[in-house]
């Protein structure tokens, strides 16, 4: 009796502990947990341009073609294209197996869609302004796009590296979906979306980049970055987003965290408005932009997380800084240039945005006591982000503390600040002849040496007129445990290097 | 017409009252959801392109006439869409709040459990070592911001234990009770800390107030043990003032409790309004504001009732 009873307990025992093995192996699907602070804002990729919404749709999303880690343009969706020789057609060639997610093959006619999309006023995207040289565009078969420009457009390639130039499927368009429903050709699948709380994402089998070497990710929004620290290091998380430096100096401390961080293409700038006096002073200006030591901001206010910059902050466009005019601090030039401009000392205030970036006030205390030297007084005017944003569009503003994006190419980051029908005009109120025709002479050019020289000269002229006062770039920082491996940052701060990833043990 | 019903009745004219506050004042903050959305590139429009915008958000109307539409639409049920989530108002914030209730409800548990016993046993030992100890944990407690012990709680647990409450993804009390309490059992410590500490001294108060009544004096004089003079005869009188605290508190805590459900990544009420309000999504905004005004509301009218159960002295609605 006793025996048949613990033979039975027995059989039951192993039963369940069979159950709980089978239960468990389909909860051991290997999935990435990631962490950021700041959520996607939506799902439209040619209507979203905040950084957050990027990160996540590169991962569900694919354009023509994209950037690699040296910033070179590859193919994506595309797998070769090429311009004609006068400039005016550029003809790609489709990958045939670019698949969407649902299985449909990515055709010609879901790029003629999408770019059309991209092009109507009703959709809103901010990335138009990259694309108005387009004049039309035919499909001549199923795997052929031919782009019938209107002008030479040498910086069009580059543009369409975006994600902003996503290829959406026509049927996602017609029948009005692409904002609700992520449909994409991209590595991975997005499976549920909670705002600001989670994100799951699967691996799309139909992905024609390649093979992933685990079954997903999910994506946790953690609001408060050291909490993201801390979970990183319980090892609850294995990779994360990073943006406060001071947090970023932290991981290294920890002997299971490994910090990631790469030079962005984004960069600190002091704007000023040349519109108001005495900003509208050439001599003033200059004065200003002596009397700032770009790299003691860089030190205490960015706690040294970063590097001096000049306008162009993609390596292969940027010059030496120490090149560039009064790159190094010197007052008595400074003061010089005050004296000769007739004025002594004035006020004024600065805009800077709470926590975006995350440095942004301590920066704007340290250049107001490097310009109380030269008798400026500043008062900083911190302000919500989208307040902020809204005076900042409408250039009401006497200077403003900015982060400003970067582009991968000098001339559609420029283009909409200082040419004479940029979109930004209001924001830089200035204009030059000679920066105009430089930048327009660039955007023709498709020789990259020739390119390259003419945006030398951009930039040399740009800094000497100090309309703004470039200070430097900041990193983007990603942090992970020391078992991920394979992850490549780039200076775009994409994500897409995580299709690379093993997940160790 | 009975003290309930009249109460009830002034209900929607609050709301009412709320909803216009909240609906215009939000609308007075610069800032709209397409700069929300597209930040500095905002910019970049094209007014025709803003324009299309404008009406995709439903901001191209001028707001009396956005007032009315969106009133006509909660008067039939609907609080609108939210446009960051493409998802009615109402399903959003149901899906929010059960986290927030279960996270009050435990802080309140917690303030209570530590609080009313603490309080007692200072008034009973008034100016003895006991009743000094318990007066300085209060006041430590009352003059900790809830932050600095949530981060404390974060970094003690993660440093030298090495544990977390798993963030981020959070788990539902009916999916899985023992992971859904460790996530919750923190962050409702870090609330109900501040929380207990003010019912521990309302309470020692009230309680001091009570034992110096004559009909404490009465009950004593009868026999009764001093046991059963504290917690039969005092206590239920004590209670009242930390009733009316727990009202406002709890009525706080349901409107979710902002930081703490952001350093805890808890996705609750606070959270979800705060989230709301910085992308500028106007429906969700006012939604939620008006479903925290609602609980407010719900909780003091309960509190009025509960001092009538406690005290039948109190009769409500007597002119």
């Amino acid at each position: 009796m006793y025996t048949k009873l613990s033979r039975t307990a027995f059989a039951g025992l192993a039963a369940a502990l069979l159950a709980t093995a089978a239960l468990a192996l389909p909860a051991q699907a290997t999935n990435l947990r990631m962490a950021w602070s700041q959520d996607a804002t939506g799902l439209d990729p040619h209507a979203q341009t905040a950084f957050s919404s990027l990160r996540l749709l590169e991962l569900i999303y694919e354009p023509l073609v994209r950037n690699d880690t040296n910033l070179d343009v590859v193919p994506a969706i595309a797998e070769s294209w090429e311009f004609s020789a006068d400039g005016l057609t550029l003809t790609f060639k489709l990958d045939p197996n670019a698949k969407f997610s649902d299985g449909a093959t990515v055709t010609s006619a879901d790029v003629k869609a999408s770019f059309e999309r991209l092009l109507d006023e009703a959709t809103g995207a901010a990335a138009r302004s990259n694309f108005l040289s387009i004049a039309s565009i035919d499909a001549p078969d199923d795997a052929t796009v031919v782009f019938n420009l209107s002008q030479p457009d040498a910086p069009l390639l580059v543009a369409m590296a975006s994600i902003n130039a996503a290829i959406v499927p026509a049927k996602a368009i017609a029948d009005g979906s692409v904002a609700t429903t992520a449909l994409g050709s991209g590595p991975f699948v997005l499976d549920s979306w909670e705002p600001n709380s989670r994100e799951e994402l699967s691996v799309n089998a139909n992905w024609a980049g390649g093979d992933i070497a685990y079954d997903g990710i999910t994506i946790s929004v953690l609001p408060d970055e050291t909490a993201i620290l801390a979970s990183l290091r319980a090892g609850q998380t294995d990779f994360a987003l990073i943006n406060d430096p001071l947090v970023a100096t932290l991981v290294p401390n920890e002997p299971n965290l490994q910090l990631n961080a790469v030079p962005g293409l984004a960069y600190n700038v002091l704007q000023l408005n040349p519109s108001r006096p005495p900003m509208d002073n050439l001599k003033v200006r200059q004065a200003m932009s002596c009397a700032v030591d770009r790299q003691d901001i860089l030190d205490t206010a960015l706690v040294g997380e970063g590097k001096v910059t000049g306008p162009l902050t993609m390596p292969a466009y940027a010059s030496d800084p120490s090149t560039l005019f009064c790159y190094e601090q010197d007052l008595e030039k400074a003061k010089a240039l005050m004296a000769e401009a007739g004025v002594d000392g004035f006020s004024a205030k600065v805009i800077a945005a709470t926590g975006e970036p995350p440095v942004a006030s301590a920066e704007a205390q340290v250049l107001q006591s490097q310009l109380a030297e030269i008798g400026i007084k500043l008062e900083i005017e911190l302000m919500e982000l989208n307040v902020y944003v809204d005076r900042w569009l409408a250039g009401d503003f006497d200077m403003a503390v900015a982060l400003n994006g970067g582009r991968t190419d000098p001339y559609p980051m420029y283009n909409r600040y200082f040419t004479k029908d940029g979109n930004l005009l209001k924001v830089s109120n200035f204009t030059d002849d000679e920066i105009d025709s430089l930048l327009q002479q660039g955007r023709v050019e498709t020789d990259i040496a020739k390119r390259k020289e003419i945006f030398q000269q951009f930039e040399a002229r740009l800094t000497e007129l100090s309309p703004w006062i470039w200070l430097s770039t900041s990193n983007i920082y990603t942090a992970q445990l020391k078992t991920i491996s394979g992850f490549e940052s780039s200076a775009t701060g994409t994500l897409f290097g995580l299709t690379k990833v093993t997940l160790g043990q | 017409m009975t003290y309930l019903a009249r109460r009830l009745v002034t209900f929607p004219l609050i709301l009412l009252g709320v909803s216009l506050l909240v609906f215009f004042s939000i609308r007075m903050i610069p800032g709209d959801a397409i700069t929300a959305m597209l930040g500095t590139e905002a910019g970049l429009l094209t007014p025709v392109q803003r324009q299309a915008l404008a009406e995709y958000f439903g901001i191209d109307q001028p707001a009396v006439v956005q007032y009315g539409r969106w009133l006509w639409g909660v008067l039939q049920g609907d609080l609108g869409l939210s446009v960051t989530y493409g998802k009615p108002v109402l399903s959003i914030i149901l899906d929010r709040f059960p986290l927030t209730l279960e996270l009050a409800l435990l802080s309140m548990v917690i303030a209570l459990g530590v609080g009313i016993p603490a309080g007692v046993l200072a008034a009973t030992r008034s100016e003895r070592p006991a009743d000094v100890m318990v007066r300085i944990l209060a006041m430590l407690g009352q003059s900790t911001p809830g932050f600095v012990i949530g981060l404390v709680i974060i970094y003690v647990l993660s440093v030298y234990f090495g544990f977390i409450p798993a963030m981020g993804s959070f788990a539902s009390l009916w999916s899985d009770p023992l992971a859904n309490l460790g996530q919750l059992i923190f962050p409702a410590i870090t609330l109900g800390f501040a929380f207990a500490a003010s019912v521990t001294r309302i309470s020692r108060a009230s309680m001091l107030d009570v034992l110096s009544d004559d009909y404490i004096r009465t009950a004593r004089a009868k026999g009764a043990s001093a046991r059963s003079v504290v917690w039969h005869h005092a206590l239920p009188n004590a209670l009242i003032p930390v009733v009316t605290l727990s009202g406002v508190e709890f009525g706080y805590l349901l409107g979710g409790a902002v930081i703490v459900e952001q350093i805890f990544a808890l996705p609750g009420l606070g959270r979800l309004t705060l989230d709301a309000i910085g992308q500028r999504d106007y429906a969700l905004v006012q939604g939620c504001v008006l479903f925290i005004a609602l609980n407010f509301l719900v909780v003091n009218l309960l509190v009025d009732l509960a001092y009538a159960a406690l005290d039948p002295r109190i009769r409500l609605g007597a002119r």
